[in-house]
């Protein structure tokens, strides 16, 4: 008996289109097999730069993202109490015009009472574009309860950073050190990098205090105490400097170590530059035996040691004072063993493998090359040392230093943008900081702001506050609070605009954010925020939100108008160079989505709807002199024609009339097509003598002015001791005309410091040790995407609730053993969940899976669904602002929230507590489509032969 | 293993069933088999009841009852297809010996070739069927408790001695007489308790098979503890073969297993040895019930105390 | 026919995992899911999948285990799909035929058709392979993508299983490792690729790259200087002054 024959070459599908994934944010390129129209299989992209073909869990399950029972399907006005989850569906047409009515008001009378907010968004090109037309300064994305910390130390030392502005040279690295990353933004390319590495053989050192994921698989784990890095930084460094393991000539020629630094105590100058009278910073030449241009083809500068001024004052160069701070004995291996949790051997050893690869193992490439003074190369050298890092470094309230110091560890190595090094992603390197300045509140209603909201300050005089120092957000970026929050605090919104400061608003308009849940620290504060009424008026304090979902989340019940989004694969995206770029280090790339399906809901792309809305309110470059929408097409229309400045618009890829031009050219009526035809993404290819070094390699200065990324012609010199942080210390000095109030100098002196600095995290520093004695963190699990993923039915099955996992050697001290139900306490409250043991984490430290708990009733599960009676957040405990109440829970210089900064203390939970997760609120009604069966067959149908 | 109803229902009735019919048949064919139809009647139908009810629960819980004759195909290898084949098998010789019993006149001193060659057949199958049943457990591998060279005799022994208690109970119910039927049910008891021991013994004492340093390929040696599973949730696995019984518990069972299911039956018996009449009866009764509770209980820890290597990836360090 | 196959297979197709580069990540568990959803062995049902306990059927599923290896322990993920032994029980123990082991490259599939559910080859595979599909009542398992390796409709380049093209750390390998000049062969050789289980005498074939044990080649750095000022001094005369 034969088996039944095998068709063996079974067609997979009837079409197949090419799109972007969105089931995360790192933007991979896909194939959609469709049969019948169904959607049968999605795979990876082979050609696309970002995956080259793989796809990771959850790309894989979008098909059940397509089917979920989530997705809402009409737009919504709230009916009941807000919060209560009570709505009745409505048009279109009326939704619109309930937000264009809100909307126009504020326009007229003052439009930053519109505070219009972004979460998981990739179209802050357009969202960011569409606020500055509106004219209101309350616009931001989550970056700042992201990786501000990441973003603004890197741009502000070299004009790139980590996260998504650069990358290791994965193929040429030698030894790779990976700091507090436990899947990031670039999910897949980070993956298939550490393949890469193992595959060359290179070392692999993951710093986290959780052996997880990533560093399951380091060849070491340093388990780290978290809030510590800084410590282990400097004290690499200081190994380094005393044993002469450094590219003095590197620091030399394209870092400011040999610029001179004013030493003039209590002088409005003490601690510039000093510069000539056209601004350029000089050096003590030592060719010259003088002061000298320090830019110069030809400077020879002094690295170290005094020198008298032609007016008599003292200079030192930058180095000399960087060399004195990293070097004090304060920062020896045995000094910072107890504090990090390592041994100082590890520490010495660490350092030895760096300063081995950086320096013995030296790539050599004959690739002749000129710098940005002129200087002829006749090869590249390549100092194989690579760094990547995130948010474990970032989520901390100390995370803007540590993360320059890990820059300066970088330069002192030579190792920027190197062979082997860490190399910057297109359209960066730009200035450091980038040259574009954050733009505060119109003057007359009706106007546009004269900038973009968000930006980088170069000095005191950048900032966003008024006479008084008061600041002129609502989320208080730009103010002394945080004086160089580039991407805004979302995390202070809520709170801010409950308490009307520094000023009431009038409409929260939200979009892609979970901030009744997931993405809010204090959560069950927030939701009383939310909710909260004034007592006289009995009007909510937060009398307008609208917000845009395509799920049914904990967000939608807080909304008083819903407009419900479609999915990924039903509309048009595009991932611009001018927003976060998927660029590859060889060259700049940038991509779309096109809709593979339509929607069968009356829902519609919210970008599409924002330039509805826009045209509704008469926006400058959303109607034309008539009055007439410019974009009744909606995104793809925008995309084709919208010119950000002349010949440059949303996507780089064939422009000009005939679609030849890159980067910059005339809008092409035929671009997307061209994408289309493409796989829906464009790149280029950098000439070959301008892709390394590329912050002070000519060939790339002029292949970057001519793609229209370049903000300044000027080289772009790695910023170890950062003239713009002294200048805003010598204002809290009380020099210059703008200073900070009373109540905030001492903080902006003390955090200003010039040059990278370590301290105790703020919360570490402000509780009680004794009564909160462990770190709490949270990871992403690489299987979930937030809090978008429990509502697919592949995903959760892996991850259907999270635990607190809990070092065994703790775990014994505390009586404590598996599955115990467990009690954890912060200074904000308490959550129950339940335990889970392991050795790989450090002792002093629990941790949990980011996100996995939901509130009973949404995401169209089941109310007894385990992600809401088992599953828990942490989000309860961490506070929004700081114990002692005068300052947010976040970073004194960039205002990045301080997530990891959390302090805890865990108890086995009574017998008599229930074996469910705490706290629990109520049920909220499903708003989604919901309809989903007990048994789900998918594919069925697909089955060749049946 | 999760000690499924049905598998264990299987297992003791056809167990009983056959082992009844294998009794019948080799008194009859050494003519010591009662003629009484008031014996023989009832004697056929519950032997062949049982064995059908036995089969039938087995057929309820497979995923696709209707092809169960596809079943029959593999007695090349499998002992589960051989099982399936003899069963059935069994029922003709089987089928023809009862008949032959109870229409034609047999003479029970010297019964007639034929009856001798049905029922030789039917013996033979009986003992086959039921080790094949016993070998279907006895050859999985991953299956310490099971893969043993102990565990046919198990099932032979309690088969027989369930058999031998079930005509004796029925014999002293329908007042016929069967000379010896009590001793051999004693025999078969004295048997199985051994058996059992030398079982229970023997799981205890057996050396870990595999750890879970070898279940993920690891360096011989190399402690492994299991840190998530790949889903929250159970599945069918762990569902299936991830059922363990605390020792405590099993302690406990096994005690209940010789007491109710050898102790009693065996003293009853004994004692029922100098009598006769309504008490007897009643003793024959009671051994006959008590030990197939015992069985049952026995049956249940067969698959209780059975660890499945694959619960190396759940969490087991050992099996 | 569930005799195995008279003479051992001209190829024996498989998988080589390497434990020291999977991230545990699920991409091949998913991706699994989602190619199988739609192929030879569709659906692979899923159970309540919105309820307190959904579960479903998977080919694929990655356990992430704590070791003590030599030196710091080490956090392991393994994925674990069907070996597709050489000595397969769960072949010879099935009644109806339905399992069975293909001649010419050993891959080990169901034949739903003839399978009447009767879950004993599930009972027989150690390996936890096997996937009983309650809502179909057929057993299911791993296919080795026998509906894409062979696929004419898809270019050379893709006819790996779904698994193996999805790795992101390309952890999974795929090939003959019958033919011991393979690259899947060269990999088990050169790495000491192991069998799992060997005891148990189910002949795998697949097989399992172990962590590697790292040791620093890097000399003790040699510091110049114990005081700030003595190393300034240093670089006073290294110029850089
Ligand atoms: N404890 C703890 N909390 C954290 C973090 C942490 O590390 N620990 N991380 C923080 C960080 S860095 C971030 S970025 C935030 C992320 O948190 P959020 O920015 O809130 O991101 P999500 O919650 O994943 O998604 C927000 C909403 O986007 C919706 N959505 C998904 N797809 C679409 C779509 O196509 N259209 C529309 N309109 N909506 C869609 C989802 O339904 C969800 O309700 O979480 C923060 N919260
Ligand atoms: N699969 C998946 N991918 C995602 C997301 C997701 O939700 N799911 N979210 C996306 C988003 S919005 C973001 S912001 C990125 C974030 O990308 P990651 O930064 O990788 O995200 P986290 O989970 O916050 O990782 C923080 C890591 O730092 C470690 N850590 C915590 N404190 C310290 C410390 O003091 N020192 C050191 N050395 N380590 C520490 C934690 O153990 C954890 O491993 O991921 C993005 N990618
Ligand atoms: S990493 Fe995964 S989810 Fe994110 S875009 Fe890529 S494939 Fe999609
Ligand atoms: S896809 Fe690769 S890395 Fe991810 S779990 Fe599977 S084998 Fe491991
Ligand atoms: S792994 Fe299990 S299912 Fe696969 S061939 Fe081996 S025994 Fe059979
Ligand atoms: S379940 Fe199906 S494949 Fe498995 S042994 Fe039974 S009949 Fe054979
Ligand atoms: S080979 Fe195919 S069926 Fe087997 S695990 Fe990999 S993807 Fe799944
Ligand atoms: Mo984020």
């Amino acid at each position: 008996m034969r088996p039944t024959p095998i068709d063996t070459s079974p067609p997979i599908s009837d079409e197949v289109k090419e799109t972007t994934c969105y089931m995360c944010a790192c933007r991979c390129g896909i194939r959609v097999h469709l049969t019948n129209g169904a959607l049968r299989y999605i795979e990876g992209n082979p050609n696309h730069p970002v995956n080259r073909g793989v796809l990771c869990a959850k790309g894989a399950a979008g098909i059940m993202k397509q089917h979920s029972p989530a997705k809402l399907k009409k737009p919504l006005k709230r009916v009941g109490e807000r919060g209560s989850g009570d709505f009745v569906e409505i048009e279109w047409e009326e939704a619109l015009g309930i937000a264009t009515a809100w909307l126009g008001k504020i326009r007229e009378t003052d439009p930053k009472k519109l505070a219009f907010f972004t979460g998981r968004d990739q179209s802050q090109a357009l969202t960011g574009w569409w606020a500055t037309q509106f004219g209101t300064p309350n616009y931001a994305a989550h970056g700042g309860f992201c990786s501000v910390n990441m973003a603004a130390a890197g741009l502000y030392t070299m004009g790139g950073s980590f996260w998504e502005f650069g990358e290791p040279d994965w193929d040429q690295t030698r030894y790779f050190m990976m700091f507090g990353v436990a899947e990031d933004h670039a999910s897949n390319p980070i993956k298939i990098g550490l393949g890469k590495v193992k595959a060359n053989g290179a070392k692999f050192v993951s710093v986290n205090p959780v052996r997880t994921g990533y560093s399951a698989i380091a060849d070491e784990w340093v388990g780290i105490r978290p809030g510590t890095d800084g410590l282990l930084v400097f004290s690499l460094i200081r190994e380094l400097l005393l044993a002469d393991q450094v590219d003095f000539d590197y620091l030399a020629r394209y870092t400011n170590a040999g610029w001179l630094v004013i030493q003039d105590d209590g002088a409005a100058d003490d601690g510039l530059f000093v510069r000539d009278e056209a601004g350029n910073p000089l050096c003590w030449d030592k060719t010259l035996g003088g002061l000298g241009p320090a830019l110069d083809k030809n400077a020879n500068p002094a690295l170290i040691e005094a020198r008298a001024l032609p007016d008599g004052r003292r200079a030192v160069p930058a180095f000399d004072l960087m060399a004195r701070r990293f070097l004090d004995p304060a920062y020896a291996p045995e000094a910072v063993a107890d504090q990090t949790g390592l041994t100082a051997d590890t520490i010495r050893r660490l350092a030895a493998e760096l300063a081995h690869a950086a320096f013995q193992e030296e790539i050599k490439i004959d690739m002749p090359w000129t710098d940005f003074a002129g200087r002829q190369h006749d090869h590249i050298v390549g100092r194989p040392v690579s760094f990547h890092a995130m948010r474990g470094i970032s989520a901390h309230s100390n995370g803007f230093h540590t993360c320059r110091a890990l820059h300066v560890l970088q330069a002192v190595l030579g190792s920027i943008d190197c062979p082997g090094g860490w190399r910057y992603r297109p359209p960066y390197p730009k200035a450091a900081p980038p040259a574009v300045l954050p733009t505060g509140p119109v003057t007359s209603p009706g106007d546009p702001l004269a900038g973009p909201p968000l930006g980088f300050p170069r000095g005191p005089e950048d900032l966003l506050v008024d006479d008084a120092g008061t600041p002129q957000r609502i989320d208080k970026a730009f103010s002394w609070e945080a004086p160089l929050a580039a991407h805004g605090m979302m995390h202070m919104l809520i709170r801010n605009a409950w308490a009307g400061d520094p000023y009431p608003i009038d409409t929260l308009f939200m979009f892609m954010a979970n901030m009744s849940w997931n993405s809010s620290m204090n959560t069950t504060e927030t939701m009383r925020m939310l909710t909260d009424k004034d007592p006289d008026t009995g009007e909510y304090k937060i009398p307008h939100i609208i917000y845009s979902d395509a799920f049914d989340s904990e967000m939608v019940a807080y909304a008083d108008l819903v407009l419900p989004d479609t999915t990924y694969l039903e509309r048009w995206d595009c991932i611009s160079l001018l927003d976060r770029p998927i660029s590859e280090i060889t060259g700049p790339a940038d991509s779309i989505r096109q809709p593979v399906l339509t929607p069968d809901r009356d829902v519609r792309p919210f970008q599409d709807v924002l330039l509805d809305i826009g045209a509704r309110l008469g926006l400058p470059g959303m109607v034309d002199e008539h009055g007439d929408a410019l974009y009744p097409g909606g995104l793809p229309e925008y995309l084709i024609k919208h010119e950000r400045k002349p010949g440059v618009g949303m996507l780089a890829g064939w422009r000009g009339a005939d679609g030849t031009a890159k980067g910059v050219g005339a809008p092409n009526a035929e671009q997307l097509d061209r994408y289309v035809e493409n796989g829906c993404f464009w790149t280029d290819t950098i000439p070959v003598e301008g892709v390394y070094y590329r912050n002070v390699n000519q060939a790339y200065r002029a292949y970057g002015e001519a793609m229209g990324f370049l903000d300044t012609p000027d080289p772009v010199i790695v910023q170890l001791y950062s003239e713009v942080l002294q200048k805003f210390r010598l204002a809290a000095q009380g020099h210059g005309s703008i200073q900070p109030p009373a109540a905030d100098q001492n903080r902006v002196a003390r955090y200003f410091d010039p040059l990278p600095m370590w301290y105790m995290p703020f919360e570490e520093a402000a509780v009680d040790c004794e009564a909160f004695p462990l770190h709490a963190l949270t990871q992403r699990p690489m299987v979930m995407y937030h809090a978008w993923d429990s509502q697919n039915a592949w995903q959760r099955q892996i991850l259907g609730s999270n635990r607190l996992y809990i070092a065994r050697s703790l775990a014994a001290r505390l009586k404590i053993s598996d599955d115990d139900w467990v009690w954890v306490s912060s200074d904000k409250g308490r959550i129950r969940g339940q335990a889970r043991l392991m050795d790989g984490v450090n002792p002093d430290t629990i941790w949990t899976w980011n996100a996995i708990g939901k509130r009973r009733g949404t995401w169209g599960l089941d109310a007894d669904a385990h992600e809401a009676t088992r599953g828990f957040l942490l989000n309860h405990l961490i506070g929004d602002i700081l114990p002692n109440e005068a300052y947010a829970n976040a970073d004194p210089v960039t205002g990045q929230a301080a997530w990891y900064d959390l302090r805890v203390r865990v108890e086995k939970a009574a017998a008599s507590d229930a074996p469910e997760s705490w706290p629990q609120f109520d049920p909220l009604p499903s708003n989604a489509v919901r309809g989903a069966p007990a048994v789900l067959r998918y594919g069925a149908e697909f089955r060749s032969g049946s | 293993m999760h000690p499924a109803y049905s598998v264990i229902l299987f297992t003791v009735s056809s167990g009983a069933g056959y082992g009844m019919l294998f009794l019948m048949s080799i008194l009859a064919g050494l003519g010591r088999l009662p003629i009484d139809p008031w014996f023989s009647w009832p004697a056929f139908v519950i032997a062949l009841g049982l064995i059908s009810v036995g089969l039938l629960s087995s057929l309820l819980h497979l995923g696709h009852p209707e092809r169960f004759l596809r079943a029959l195909t593999q007695w090349r290898s499998s002992w589960l297809s051989r099982e399936g084949v003899l069963a059935i098998g069994t029922f003709g010789p089987a089928g023809l010996f009862a008949l032959g019993w109870l229409f034609f006149e047999v003479d029970t001193q010297s019964p007639g070739l034929a009856i001798v060659l049905l029922s030789v057949v039917t013996a033979v199958l009986c003992v086959a069927t039921v080790f094949s049943t016993s070998m279907i457990y006895a050859s999985l591998k991953p299956i310490p408790q099971w893969c043993r060279g102990d565990v046919p005799y198990g099932y032979l022994t309690l088969s027989f001695a369930s058999g031998a208690l079930l005509l004796n109970a029925l014999a002293a119910l329908t007042g016929s007489t069967f000379d010896g039927i009590s001793i051999v049910a004693l025999i078969g008891l004295v048997l199985g308790y051994a058996v059992k021991t030398r079982y229970w013994r023997g799981i205890r004492a057996a050396k870990p098979l595999s750890t879970a340093g070898s279940a993920i390929g690891l360096e011989k040696g190399t402690s492994v503890r299991s840190l998530d599973p790949p889903h929250t949730e159970p599945n069918y696995l762990q569902k299936e073969m991830g059922y363990r019984v605390a020792r405590k518990h099993a302690d406990k069972l096994r005690q209940f297993a010789y007491i109710v299911g050898f102790g009693v039956p065996v003293l009853v018996l004994l004692i029922g040895l100098g009598l006769s009449g309504p008490l007897l009866t009643a003793l024959a009764v009671i051994a006959a019930v008590s030990a197939h509770v015992g069985i049952v209980v026995e049956r249940w820890l067969f698959f209780a105390e059975a660890t499945h290597a694959v619960t190396l990836y759940y969490g087991a360090e050992s099996i | 026919m569930t005799d195995l196959p008279a003479t051992t297979p001209t190829r024996k197709l498989g998988l080589v995992i390497d434990l020291d580069t999977c991230v545990g990540c699920h991409a091949c568990a998913v991706n699994c899911k989602e190619w199988n959803s739609g192929g030879f062995a569709a659906p692979l049902s899923d159970t309540d999948p919105y309820g307190a306990e959904p579960d479903g059927v998977w080919f694929n599923r990655v356990h992430s285990f704590e070791a003590d290896t030599k030196g710091a322990g080490r956090t392991v993920h393994f994925p674990r799909s069907c070996l597709h032994c050489d000595n397969a029980l769960c072949v010879t123990v099935c009644p109806t035929g339905a399992s069975y082991k293909r001649e010419e490259d050993g891959i080990v599939l169901v034949d739903e058709d003839k399978c009447i559910g009767c879950k004993l080859c599930s009972w027989a595979c150690p390996y936890g392979a096997r996937e009983y599909d309650v809502n179909e009542g057929v057993m299911k398992k791993c296919t080795l993508c026998i509906d894409r390796i062979y696929n004419e409709n898809l270019d050379e380049a893709q006819r790996v299983p779904a698994c193996v093209s999805t790795c992101p750390v390309s952890a999974r390998h795929f090939g003959d490792l019958s033919d011991p000049h393979s690259a899947v062969s060269q990999l088990v050789a050169d790495r000491g690729g192991q069998p799992l289980m060997p005891e148990l005498g189910y002949a795998p074939v697949n097989r399992y790259l172990s962590p590697r044990s790292e040791t620093s080649q890097a000399a003790a750095l040699e510091p110049t200087a114990d005081s700030v000022e003595g190393k300034f001094l240093q670089w006073v005369d290294r110029l850089l002054s």
